[in-house]
């Protein structure tokens, strides 16, 4: 498909998973690779925004994570959606993809998204994955990720306490960290203040930054 | 209140639509904001006061003063001003002979990341509107002197595509400050859909930060490069007539031993084939705790020739304002973020 080609789907669901938090989805009539974006609009016309897609390369559904942003030109509106509307897509497109090297995931809020899209579609065992959220309601898929992942799954909690939560934000986390291993890949999603945080803190302490790939949200 | 000063004609006519007000009276305003630079309502004398009035019930001007200035030695100055979300930006002045660019920013902070940017470490605090744009050329010293205007300063200008065109709009229309936009260059790394829609509805010139033709190099340097890869901005640019009346150039930072080999340069030439443009060379200028090192004189000095040699018009961009982080790369309000 082309960049520009566009497609209308069918929200299936729309749910408030936490507040200003939402999951939306749609059925799977395209195949992508997990970590992939898509851009999304209401209208044909006018202006999309890119999402990473929250879902495996397999499923039947096609879901999206995304906060909504109060003053945001699109987000207000997806939230008023709901199962039976209609949004428009773009194919699905990006190079944020699982590689089968060892590798630290490191997201924070929505920027889970792509990882749990590649968690869904592939193998994980040499991965481990750090998650910066600022409220523990906010470790949306918690369960899945334990279960699979146990020890590799790594929770940071920047606004409150609780056992087996680290304290504090990723970069916290990071800086306290004994040992980083500098020859596996760290993947990096998130916000572009916490991407570039991150890296620069993986720099510092040794990691080379080629082995650094960032997604930034934009 | 509300800005007048980066509205476009549309809207100004809608002002005084809403307003009630004779449809003359938005053409009136333009001329006041943008030919005759007032400062307030108050000025605008052709109004009668009814009207003034009633626009000030609900608009200002809008200008706002420069806070802070620092003055290279090479006479390049760095202007600091205030915006309306609360924080701050950065503009620089550069003084060339006969030439006097100011290079304006477009956004607090930058969302893109780039590993080589100073900008990109304060993260994104906000989007400038149209009159704030407008206002760091309207409110700098040497505003009547001023020949070019790049977009290259703090943000990324196509990540904030509808008050860049309509600043560009403003620039550029015979009600507005009516310049050339020919003497308008727009930078990018090169979000493809907002680049698109910059190319159709602007005839200001285009420079793409490409900074490495290898795929994996520039996903290093440029996140952005994930998103929308190098040879799908080049797809997009290869659909236009540039050479002519409008032109494109390519953003080249040198990076010792990492983008300045004569592999480079073959790949370089191979990448651009068919395009009618020009490389513009820039010594990186190091920012805290980078990886990356700068390119010797020497090097860049060869680079270019060997481009050259290639038929690539290729230029070395002179480092200025340095000594005030005024240079390609340095510009940050990082420190004032929290005051």
């Amino acid at each position: 498909m082309h960049q520009h080609t566009l497609s209308q789907q069918t929200l299936t669901f729309s749910e408030e998973i936490a507040p200003g938090v939402f999951l939306m989805g749609f059925a799977r009539n395209f195949q992508f690779k997990a970590g992939q974006v898509i851009g999304i609009g209401i209208e044909k016309e006018g202006a999309r925004r890119l999402y990473s897609i929250c879902s495996g390369e397999e499923e039947t559904e096609v879901r999206i994570l995304y906060n909504v942003i109060e003053d945001g030109y699109l987000t207000p509106r997806l939230s008023d959606l709901s199962e039976g509307d209609k949004i428009w897509i773009t194919e699905p497109r990006g190079e944020f993809l699982f590689d089968p090297a060892p590798a630290i995931w490191i997201a924070s809020g929505t920027g889970i998204a792509p990882f749990y899209s590649m968690f869904r579609s592939g193998t994980f065992d040499n991965k481990v994955l750090i998650h910066g959220e600022r409220y523990l309601e906010r470790f949306y898929f918690f369960d899945e990720f334990h279960e699979s992942l146990g020890e590799n799954y790594l929770r940071c909690c920047s606004g409150e306490e609780a056992e087996d939560v680290f304290s504090g934000r990723v970069t916290d986390y990071l800086v306290q960290a004994s040992s980083l291993p500098s020859d596996f890949k760290y993947y990096l999603c998130g916000r572009a203040e916490m991407v570039v945080e991150t890296r620069d803190l993986l720099i510092a302490r040794g990691i080379p930054y080629n082995n650094i790939i960032s997604e930034i949200y934009f | 209140m509300e800005s007048l000063f980066g509205k476009t004609a549309d809207e100004l006519q809608q002002i005084v639509s809403d307003l009630k007000l004779p449809a003359y009276t938005g053409k009136q305003i333009s001329e006041w904001l943008y030919k005759k630079q007032i400062s307030s309502i108050d000025e605008m004398t052709n109004l009668s006061k009814t009207t003034r009035t009633l626009l000030k019930e609900k608009y200002i001007v809008g200008l706002e003063p420069f806070r802070d200035v620092q003055v290279s030695k090479d006479g390049t100055k760095k202007y600091l001003f205030n915006t309306s979300v609360g924080k701050y930006v950065e503009t620089a002045y550069i003084p060339d002979r006969d030439r006097h660019t100011v290079c304006v920013s477009t956004q607090v902070g930058c969302k893109m990341g780039c590993l080589f940017c100073m900008t990109g470490k304060q993260g994104f605090q906000g989007n400038l509107t149209a009159g704030e744009i407008l206002n760091q050329l309207h409110s700098i010293e040497e505003r009547n002197s001023i020949t070019n205007i790049v977009y290259m300063g703090m943000g990324e200008p196509l990540d904030n595509l509808d008050e860049v065109l309509k600043s560009l709009e403003i620039l550029t229309s015979d009600w507005g400050f009516a310049m050339s936009p020919r003497r308008i260059t727009v930078s990018t790394i090169g979000i493809i859909p907002a680049m698109k829609t910059f190319l159709e509805k602007s005839n200001a010139h285009l420079a793409v930060s490409l900074h490495s033709p290898m795929e994996n190099e520039r996903k290093m340097l440029m996140p952005v490069q994930q998103v929308y890869p190098l040879t799908e901005v080049l797809q997009e640019i290869r659909s236009w007539d540039f050479g002519r009346q409008r032109r494109v150039s390519f953003e080249y930072i040198m990076f010792r031993d990492l983008n300045d080999t004569s592999k480079h340069v073959k790949a370089l030439v191979k990448l651009l084939q068919g395009i009618r443009c020009r490389i513009n060379l820039i010594r990186f200028h190091p920012i805290p705790d980078t990886p990356l090192n700068t390119s010797t004189q020497q090097r860049i000095q060869e680079f270019k020739n060997e481009l050259n040699s290639h038929g690539i018009v290729t230029t070395i961009r002179a480092s200025r304002g340095e000594d005030i982080y005024a240079a390609c790369g340095l510009l940050s309000t990082k420190r004032l973020i929290n005051n």
